[in-house]
C-alpha cells in the first residue's frame, strides 16, 4: 500500500511545498499539464501525490483518506475540533507564515488589549444597542481566544475575504485576520491589538493519526521528511 | 445501549414531570426551533459553540432550543397571568465537548414559578419541590446565592463605572479578579494607556484620535472620547480599600453549612453595610426552607456556586448530585432569574425562579440503587 501525500493544489504555496521536499531529496511534480490535477513522486517509493485545496487536507486528513498534508495551522485548528487527537505535527516548513490577530481602527486611541476591547464592546452595546461585531472566517478559533481572555458583549460576523474592508464598510467595527505583513491593515486604518495575537501559523507537514500504509514505507518517509 | 434505554428515560420524565402537574404546574409546550438572534442577544456569542444554529433563507439563523428558560419566560411575558407555575418535559439539544460521547439530545423536566408574593417562599417552593422528588436518589444538595456577591460589589466605594464593569463579569472569575487587582491598585496600570493619558492632558482625545488616523467605523468619535474621558477619570479614582477588597475576597469563598455561612454574612454586613437586604433575604429564605422540613443546618452553601456556570441566575441558585457518581454531572439545577425576566418583558418584570432535572441520570441513579 502506498502512503498518500495530499499537497496544496496550486499557487506559491504549492511551490514552495516541492521546494521543501526537492531540498530532502523528494521530487514531487505535476504530471501533464500545469492544469491538471495529477502529480508524480520521484526519490522515494511507495508515496503518492494527491493534489488537494489546502482548505480541503485538513478534512482528509481527518478521514484519513491521506496519510500526509501540508497545509496551514491555521486551517487545522479552525477546521478540527481537538486536532490534536486526529492529526499529529510532524515538521513546521518555514514558510506560509501567517498571523491570526485582532484589529481595530486606528482612531481608536483607547484601545491597545483585549481587557480595552472588552469595555469598548460593553459601550458599544449599550450605545448601539447590538453586540460589537468582529468580522472573520476563522470563527471557531477566535470564539475560543475571545471566551479564554474574557471578553464578553461581542459577536462574530462572517467574511470570507477583503476582511480589512468590512470595518469602512460598516459591516464591522473590528475584524480577526490573516496578518502576513501588515500593509493590508495600514491601508485600510487598522491596527492590531498589543495582545491579540490568536495564533501562529505556517505551512505544516501534518499526518493523520488514522494513517494507513507499510510500516517501511512510512518510516523511509518519515526518515526522510523528518529532517528539520 | 439497551434497546428499550430510551423508553425507560422517557418513562422517568414523565414520572418526574405527573409530580410538577401536581406540585401546580401547568404544562406548557414551546417550539424546538427558536430565533437565533434573541439567543445571541441574550447569552452571547458563546452560545454558538454551545447550540446547533440552522439556517432559513426567509427567517434567518434558527437555533434548536438549548434549554426552555427563555422560550418559557418569553412565553409568560407575552400571554401569562399572574402569579403562574409553569412545567415542561421534552428534548433540548447542545453540542457536546468535542471528544465527548455525552447525547446532543436529551430531555429536560422543569418547573418554573412566576410569583411576585414573597419571592423567598418560592424560592423555598422550588427547592423543596425538587429536594422531595429526588429525595428517593439520596442526593447531595449545593446551594449559592449570587445575589450577595452582586450586593457586595454594588457597596464597594469606588466610581460607578467599576463596579458596573465587576458586576458584568461577575461571571467570568478570572476576568473579575483582574479587574479587581487594577481598581485595588495590585496591578499597575498598562504602558500604552499611561502614554495615552499622558497625551490626552495635552490635547483634546477626539484630535487626538484624528491625528491617529481617519475615522472609520460606526463607532463614533464621540465614543472615542466618552471613553478617554472614563479612563482619566479611573485614573484618578483611589484604589479600592484593602479591607473592603479582604472582604469581597472572603465573600467569595465563603463555603459552609446554610445557617452558620448566614451568621458569617450578617456578621460580615457590619463591615459592609450594603450586603445586609441580601443577607436578609437569605435568612428569609431558610426560615421558608426550615419550615418545608429542610435541615438549613446540614444544607451545603457556597456564595460563589454557579459563578461558572449559571449564566442568568442573578439571586439564589441551587443543584443536585449524585457523589460516588463521577461519570453523572449535575442531575438537577436551578436557580432565580429575575434579571432575565426584564431583559425579555420590554420593560415589565415579574420574580422568578425554577429549575430542571435531567432524567437520563436521575433514572441511571435510580437503577443503579435498586
Amino acid at each position: 500500500m502506498t502512503i498518500k501525500l495530499g499537497v496544496p493544489s496550486k499557487g506559491r504555496l504549492q511551490e514552495q511545498t516541492f521546494a521543501w521536499f526537492k531540498e530532502r531529496g523528494v521530487h514531487l511534480q505535476l504530471s501533464g499539464s500545469a492544469r491538471e490535477y495529477a502529480g508524480a513522486v520521484e526519490g522515494i517509493s511507495g508515496v503518492e501525490l494527491v493534489l488537494l485545496s489546502a482548505g480541503e487536507i485538513p478534512r482528509e486528513l481527518a478521514a484519513g483518506r491521506i496519510d500526509f498534508g501540508v497545509t496551514g495551522k491555521d486551517l487545522i485548528c479552525e477546521k478540527l475540533p481537538l486536532w490534536d487527537s486526529v492529526v499529529k505535527e510532524v515538521q513546521t516548513m518555514g514558510f506560509g507564515h501567517a498571523d491570526l490577530c485582532l484589529a481595530v481602527p486606528k482612531c481608536w486611541i483607547d484601545v491597545d488589549t483585549l481587557d480595552d476591547l472588552d469595555a469598548v464592546a460593553a459601550q458599544f452595546r449599550r450605545s448601539h444597542g447590538f453586540r460589537l461585531r468582529i468580522a472573520t472566517k476563522y470563527h471557531v478559533v477566535t470564539r475560543e481566544f475571545l471566551r479564554t481572555n474574557g471578553v464578553a458583549d461581542y459577536q462574530l460576523v462572517d467574511s470570507q475575504g477583503a476582511t480589512e474592508g468590512t470595518v469602512k464598510n460598516l459591516t464591522a467595527e473590528a475584524i480577526a485576520d490573516i496578518t502576513s505583513t501588515g500593509s493590508t491593515l495600514k491601508a485600510n486604518h487598522l491596527k492590531l491589538l498589543s495582545d491579540g495575537l490568536i495564533l501562529a501559523s505556517q505551512a505544516t507537514l501534518y499526518k493523520s493519526r488514522s494513517a494507513g500504509g507499510n510500516l517501511t514505507e512510512l518510516a523511509e518517509f518519515l526518515g526522510v521528511v523528518g529532517k528539520p | 445501549m439497551p434497546i428499550d434505554k430510551q423508553a425507560r428515560i422517557k418513562e422517568e420524565a414523565d414520572r418526574l414531570s405527573a409530580r410538577f402537574v401536581q406540585a401546580g404546574g401547568v404544562s406548557v409546550e414551546v417550539a424546538s426551533l427558536q430565533p437565533a438572534h434573541m439567543l445571541l442577544d441574550l447569552y452571547g456569542e458563546d452560545i454558538r459553540a454551545r447550540a446547533y444554529v440552522t439556517h432559513d433563507d426567509a427567517r434567518g439563523e434558527q437555533m434548536l432550543r438549548p434549554d426552555f428558560t427563555m422560550p418559557v419566560v418569553q412565553m409568560h411575558m407575552t400571554h401569562g397571568a399572574e402569579p403562574a407555575r409553569y412545567t415542561y418535559n421534552g428534548p433540548i439539544w447542545r453540542k457536546p465537548q468535542p471528544g465527548s460521547d455525552r447525547a446532543s439530545e436529551y430531555l429536560q423536566v422543569g418547573y418554573e414559578v412566576f410569583d411576585r408574593a414573597d419571592p423567598a417562599a418560592a424560592d423555598a417552593e422550588v427547592f423543596g419541590l425538587f429536594a422531595d422528588v429526588l429525595a428517593p436518589l439520596n442526593l447531595r444538595a449545593a446551594t449559592g446565592d449570587m445575589g450577595i456577591l452582586r450586593a457586595a460589589v454594588l457597596g464597594l466605594t469606588t466610581i460607578e463605572r467599576r463596579k458596573t464593569a465587576l458586576l458584568r463579569h461577575l461571571w467570568r472569575p478570572q476576568r473579575f479578579k483582574q479587574l479587581l487587582d487594577r481598581f485595588g491598585g495590585v496591578l499597575d496600570v498598562p504602558k500604552e494607556r499611561r502614554k495615552l493619558l499622558a497625551a490626552a492632558k495635552q490635547t483634546d482625545a477626539g484630535d487626538l484620535g484624528k491625528k491617529a488616523g481617519v475615522h472609520i467605523g460606526l463607532r463614533s468619535m464621540d465614543d472615542v472620547a466618552a471613553r478617554v474621558h472614563a479612563l482619566q477619570e479611573d485614573a484618578v479614582a483611589p484604589d479600592i480599600s484593602s479591607e473592603e477588597l479582604a472582604v469581597l475576597f472572603e465573600i467569595s469563598n465563603l463555603s459552609g453549612k446554610s445557617d452558620t455561612a448566614a451568621a458569617r454574612l450578617k456578621d460580615l454586613a457590619n463591615t459592609l453595610p450594603a450586603i445586609a437586604s441580601a443577607v436578609s433575604r437569605m435568612e428569609r429564605r431558610l426560615a421558608a426552607l426550615d419550615a418545608k422540613g429542610i435541615d438549613v443546618s446540614a444544607l451545603d452553601f457556597e456564595a460563589s456556586y454557579g459563578r461558572t456556570t449559571l449564566e442568568y441566575y442573578d439571586g439564589f441558585v441551587f443543584g443536585f448530585y449524585a457523589d460516588g457518581r463521577r461519570d453523572l454531572p449535575v442531575i438537577a439545577s436551578g436557580g432565580r432569574y429575575d434579571a432575565l425576566t426584564k431583559v425579555l418583558g420590554q420593560g415589565r418584570s415579574i420574580p422568578a425562579v425554577g429549575g430542571v432535572i435531567r432524567p437520563e441520570f436521575s433514572l441511571a441513579v435510580r437503577e443503579a440503587a435498586q
